[in-house]
């Protein structure tokens, strides 16, 4: 018995084991760690999208201009001109008296530099919080993309970071295009809410405006959709909002009077008592809600509104309604977002492909395995055992890392197996070599595995170092090119020098003194 | 089944003369080639996008031109069949018009009353990431190299690894010289063809270098000329049956893979045969011009083992307490 178990065999088998183990849940589709197939495999929409990380910093400088100016007020202090530029917030004092409360207000905000030239201020943020801003706006899209899609029901989408600012969506079983469009709606809007009063003082001309003018008064001028979707025009409100969507707690659709789907929201607690006192002062007045950009209602504000809570109607559809109640209820996108790169592929093409990929695959299985047999006979049987196993490592390794097989990895795989195929023939002729040389077949059998070892450890690490720095450096179809290569390699390494060196000593004593090296080695010796 | 009963001798050191001359002469029309036609980047690098449709019926492709030709953001728009009749890849490139559109409506609208269809992929690559790209795609290419580089040199001897290096970057620009000739897009399956090929490649060569430096150790000669024709004798059968083996894998892959990886299969199946021919007819013959000494390795050799035996000595000597 411990002649026909030793320590190759056991460790081929437990590989072997442990591949088919592993395997199965990926080839039948049973519970378990499976390979997730890319999505030119199965289909789907693959988006990579940029974040706009200059606007996260332009929006973070007018939060900060309105929390100034709150600040102020509180204080008593009068700022003049205050506003909030793309690189900073600049104010000045009227009263140089002021310049102290002032100072002790900025002293108390983190992550500023301020600059001051007698009464004018002129703040930005520092080197380190201008990275933290950019990282969180990251941070912030990846989860707030990822709250989104698990609402709107997709099955398994990935969010990924990838690089510094970029990120990679992918959406699998997206197959029409109105789905294309809606997700990617879904995706990237912004669903920044804001509300902000109407300027009523200058609006009356705010068709003859310019943009620079409405600057002047620290206005801004918004295009006004309107309650159904119609262009109202234009209106002209006060830059810096009272209230910002980060307040939010809640958004749901509802029903107005007329049974139009309408999304109201609600406001926490500080939400709830800014809006409240705004609309205190304001009676009279309007107030505009505004969606990314663009405003949506400006109703006039008949009392204070307590309880912080709204609603946005805007000619919705349900459908529209609902998606609009899931962005903003899994919160404002901190920048915008570009779609740099989109691939997107039919499911009837990721069909087509994996059929060819498997049919080159087994073909070229086939071919390899009959030629091996043909050629090395019972070495060669051993040979395919040992190849077997090494696509079975390859799946199993595959399914436990949760990698995914593309296009590119179906390559990778069809290749590894040429690669492996060449450990197997080192080996072969190297025992070849051992027994023409008159050894007998336990000596030709050591000799082959120390020579073929050697060769095959050195081209093998040669080409796992590549496969490494491939999947470091390289992107999407070269890093599942790497992925499988890679994978391979080491898989191969055991199979073929481990578990068929194994295998021969196992069955050695029954070989030692074989009169048949035809049988065995396919070779006749003269 | 054997090929090779015996094992014979040939001057691969003398065919490799005209090996060396046929590779300048190969590297020399791949660099005009470069030069003078140069590459058709795809979306991958360049930008862009590319739809592939197919038709239910024979795809209209004179219309579908016709139609793109005179649509503001299409001009410039490439139709061609792919794969089959009913089959049509479009690429457009990159137009500021349609960034930020979805295409995939723009063109289901356009294309409409061509025929029934459906579009089976559709890839837009942003300028900015092909830029990227490209500088990765180098990056890990370089790294790649310089790694096998180091690795070899500490295993062999530099020119060795120099030798190899050059027969690998020989193969790989010949393998894309070929790119060009056959009209492929330079797109990431090209990429990732090239950088399987450098590691098949330089593979191949190891293992010929593997049987060089074993000879060179156990034959006491001090004839390089002699020891590498018969290291690449020796290893002749394994090199064919290895090469043929990867041959016809990377063929089926090829008649069967289908368009869609092509950019992969096509440069693979070139490369495998330079790959192979490098290895046996350039790479050992370069060995040998850049200078390597066999005299001289074997003196560094033998200092090696005797310092070997010498550590050995005082180690049995510490354990026998002598020490």
């Amino acid at each position: 018995m411990k002649q026909v178990f030793n320590f190759r065999l056991i460790v081929f088998l437990c590989a072997a084991l442990f591949g088919i183990a592993f395997s199965i849940p990926s080839l039948f589709q049973t519970q378990g760690p499976r390979i997730s197939l890319g999505l030119d495999l199965q289909g789907g929409l693959n988006l990579l999208l940029e974040v706009k990380t200059e606007e996260a910093i332009k929006a973070k400088y007018a939060s900060l201009a309105s929390s100034i100016g709150f600040e102020a007020k509180q204080k008593q202090v009068i700022l003049d001109r205050l506003r909030a530029k793309e690189d900073g917030v600049v104010f000045d004092i009227i009263d140089s008296e002021d310049a102290k409360t002032i100072d002790m207000v900025l002293s108390k905000i983190n992550g500023i530099i301020t600059q001051k030239q007698e009464d004018s201020y002129n703040i930005v943020f520092d080197e380190k919080e201008i990275g933290e801003i950019e990282k969180n706006a990251v941070s912030q899209a990846i989860s707030t993309i990822r709250n989104r899609l698990d609402q709107f029901g997709l099955s398994e989408p990935s969010v990924t970071q990838q690089g510094k600012s970029n990120i990679l969506v992918e959406l699998p079983g997206i197959k029409t295009a109105e789905e294309e469009n809606r997700a990617r709606d879904l995706i990237a809007k912004s669903a920044h809410l804001q509300m902000m009063a109407v300027d009523e003082e200058h609006n009356a001309r705010v068709h003859t405006m310019s943009a620079l003018e409405a600057q002047k008064y620290g206005d801004v001028i918004l295009p006004f959709v309107g309650d159904d979707g119609q262009d109202f025009g234009k209106i002209l409100l006060k830059a810096i909002p009272i209230l910002d969507g980060d307040k939010l707690t809640d958004a749901r659709v509802a029903y107005d009077e007329n049974h139009q789907p309408v999304v109201s929201f609600s406001l926490d607690s500080q939400g709830a008592k800014i809006f409240g006192d705004f609309s205190g002062a304001n009676i009279g007045k309007r107030m505009a809600i505004v969606l990314d950009g663009k405003v949506y209602s400006a109703p006039v504000i008949r009392q204070r509104i307590g309880g912080g809570s709204g609603q946005i109607s805007g000619g919705f559809s349900v459908e529209q309604a609902s998606d609009l109640a899931i962005t903003l209820r899994s919160g404002a996108l901190p920048a915008p977002l570009e779609v740099i790169e989109k691939r997107s592929v039919g499911p009837s093409l990721g069909q087509d492909s994996i059929r060819a990929s498997a049919i080159a695959l087994i073909s070229g299985f086939v071919l390899v395995v009959g030629f091996m047999i043909v050629y090395y006979s019972m070495a060669g049987v051993i040979a395919t055992f040992a190849l077997v196993v090494n696509l079975f490592l390859i799946i199993a390794i595959m399914s436990i890392f949760g990698a995914t097989l593309t296009l590119p990895g179906m390559a990778g795989i069809v290749l590894t197996v040429g690669v492996a195929v060449d450990a197997n023939i080192i080996i072969n002729e190297r025992l070849r070599e051992a027994l023409r040389a008159g050894e007998n077949v336990m000596r030709a059998i050591q000799l082959g595995y120390a020579n073929a070892s050697r060769a095959i450890f050195d081209s093998n690490i040669t080409s796992l170092i590549a496969s490494v720095l491939l999947y470091a450096y390289g992107t999407g179809a070269i890093k599942g090119f790497a992925i499988t290569t890679g994978i391979g390699i080491i898989a191969s390494i055991i199979t073929a020098i481990i578990g068929t060196y194994g295998f021969y000593q196992a069955i050695l004593p029954k070989i030692a003194n074989t009169k048949s090296l035809n049988f065995w080695f396919g070779i006749r010796k003269d | 089944m054997e090929i090779f009963k015996k094992v014979k001798i040939f001057d691969f050191v003398a065919y490799s003369k005209y090996g060396l001359i046929v590779s300048v002469f190969l590297t020399l029309g791949a660099f005009a080639l470069f030069f003078f036609k140069g590459f058709t980047p795809g979306i991958d690098f360049a930008g862009g996008s590319s739809a592939q449709i197919r038709y239910e019926e024979t795809a209209p492709i004179i219309e579908i031109r016709e139609i793109l030709d005179t649509t503001e953001g299409f001009k410039g728009s490439q139709v061609s069949e792919y794969g089959a009749k009913q089959e049509v890849q479009i690429k457009i490139p990159y137009n500021n018009l349609l960034s930020g559109k979805n295409l995939n409506v723009v063109l289901g609208d356009l294309l409409k009353d061509t025929g029934k269809f459906e579009i089976r992929k559709l890839d837009s690559v942003g300028p900015k990431v092909g830029n990227e790209l490209k500088q990765k795609g180098i990056l890990s290419l370089v790294l790649a190299t310089l790694a096998m580089m180091l690795y070899v040199s500490f295993r062999y001897e530099w020119r060795f690894a120099l030798a190899s290096i050059v027969a690998l970057v020989h193969d790989v620009i010949i393998t894309a010289a070929f790119v060009i000739i056959f009209n492929i897009d330079l797109n990431l399956e090209v990429v990732a063809a090239l950088l399987t090929l450098i590691g098949y490649s330089i593979n191949d060569t190891i293992i010929i270098f593997d049987r060089i430096r074993e000879k060179m150790l156990s034959n006491k000669s001090n004839d390089i000329i002699e020891v590498i024709n018969e290291a690449i004798s020796h290893t002749l059968s394994r090199t064919l049956l290895t090469s043929l083996t990867v041959f016809f894998v990377v063929l089926t892959l090829y008649l069967f893979g289908g368009e869609n990886i092509i950019g992969f299969s096509l440069p693979m199946l070139i490369g495998v045969v330079f790959g192979t021919y490098s290895s046996m007819f350039v790479a050992p013959k370069l060995a040998i011009l850049f200078g390597f000494n066999i005299q001289e390795y074997h003196e560094k050799e033998m200092k090696k083992a005797k310092k070997r035996e010498e550590k050995k000595r005082l180690r049995e000597m510490y354990e026998n307490g002598r020490v």
